[in-house]
């Protein structure tokens, strides 16, 4: 059931401010989420003033900066800085995006930066990924064939099959559409959510993968696809430029096509 | 730490409310409305089957300002739940799916709904 309040120990306070350097002339407000499991208190929103002048252009830019030279305790995840690993997925100026791939001069005004939406909070912008990750096992992301493998050894695709998979494979899993979704947000305890929806779109489509019957079997449910309610926040909020939207829609239609 | 303790982090409270996701719930909203309006419908055909004098009182508080306020309202979530409707097949056929398909169609609907609604009352009005 839809809980629209957050509970009492999520909701969010005011925090501390670390003012700019002396003498900064181009200062932007980062006000930034923080939590500390250790600490037993709420989660708070701190304000880091940032001089531009001396920060890189991106978010996560900023977020390192401050990490480097004011507060040491400020905790994310971050790897590639280029938009590959899908580690610095968080909420900026409202919407998921990935930190690195976030200009600070697309946000008017203050920088708002909290962690993925309706997730549990390990640390500051943390969230725990345990459940989507055991999702997406859940739809056995692999190879699946009873045929031997040909005497060359690989299973061969040609490029028109292998054009299908265009659009889902890029998919980095950094979960920025499944958290944007607030059919997700309701029901992901059970609705797979447009990111591993995707990837089973994926399996769905490889004309290598010989499951696809299962695979279609397997989400024949109320809850596990059929809780898209085609929002298109996923598909609006991809920083991969990806359709999550358009896979489940393919999907669907994939379950009628096999009965009519 | 127990994981169950952790906090939630913000959702509805932060994320930035844009039209594909206002004409979602509203696609909702207008649903549920309409199934109100369909009860203000059975009673006005009940009343016209219950004699002339129920038919009068159903007609004046139907017909009162606040009765047209409200039909108003029930008119447009009709034509708004249709168009929006058929917005919905389109995507159950796997087309508008990309990001200004899907802006300029809410936009087509919001806009058909509205001249629908006008449309309607011009010729309820005219009658």
């Amino acid at each position: 059931m839809a809980e629209f309040n957050l509970p009492a120990n999520s909701r969010v306070t005011e925090g501390k401010t670390f003012k700019a350097p002396a003498g900064a002339k181009r200062v932007k407000k980062f006000k930034i989420y923080r939590y500390d499991p250790d600490s037993g208190q709420n989660p708070r929103v701190d304000t880091f003033e940032v001089d531009l002048d001396a920060c890189g252009p991106m978010v996560l830019d900023a977020l390192l900066k401050i990490k480097n030279e004011v507060d040491s305790t400020l905790t994310l995840r971050r790897s590639c800085r280029e938009g590959i690993c899908g580690s610095c997925s968080m909420n900026i100026d409202g919407t998921n995006t990935l930190a690195c791939l976030k200009p600070i001069d697309d946000v008017k005004g203050d920088v708002k930066i909290y962690p993925l939406p309706h997730m549990p909070v390990i640390k500051d912008l943390v969230p725990d990924l345990t459940h989507v990750y055991a999702q997406y096992a859940s739809i056995e992301p692999w190879m699946q064939a009873d045929t031997p493998f040909p005497p060359s050894g690989e299973r061969l695709q040609s490029p028109e099959d292998r054009a299908k998979l265009d659009g889902l494979w890029e998919c980095i899993l950094c979960f920025c559409c499944s958290t944007s979704c607030p059919s997700y947000w309701w029901n992901g305890d059970r609705y797979l959510g447009p990111a591993i929806l995707l990837q089973a779109a994926r399996w769905i489509n490889d004309s290598r993968d010989e499951a696809t019957g299962k695979r279609l079997d397997d989400l024949e449910d109320p809850f596990k696809l059929y809780r898209c309610h085609t929002i298109m926040n996923c598909t609006n909020t991809c920083p991969k430029g990806l359709n999550p939207a358009k896979a489940i829609a393919d999907i669907k239609k994939k379950m009628i096509e096999r009965v009519v | 730490m127990k994981p169950d303790s952790r906090p939630l982090s913000p959702h509805l409270q932060i994320y930035s409310f844009k039209l594909h996701m206002a004409m979602s719930i509203s696609h909702r909203i207008t649903g549920v409305a309409l199934v109100v309006g369909t009860l203000v419908l059975l009673y006005w055909l009940g009343s016209a089957a219950a004699g002339p004098q129920a038919y009068e009182t159903a007609s004046s508080l139907i017909g009162s300002w606040f009765g047209r306020l409200l039909l108003l309202g029930w008119s447009f979530a009709l034509f708004y739940h249709l168009c929006n409707g058929i917005r919905h097949l389109f995507w159950d056929a796997g087309k508008l799916f990309e990001k200004e398909e899907i802006y300029k169609s809410g936009i087509i609907v919001l806009a058909a709904a509205a001249v629908l609604t006008v449309l309607a009352w011009i010729l309820g009005l005219a009658i």
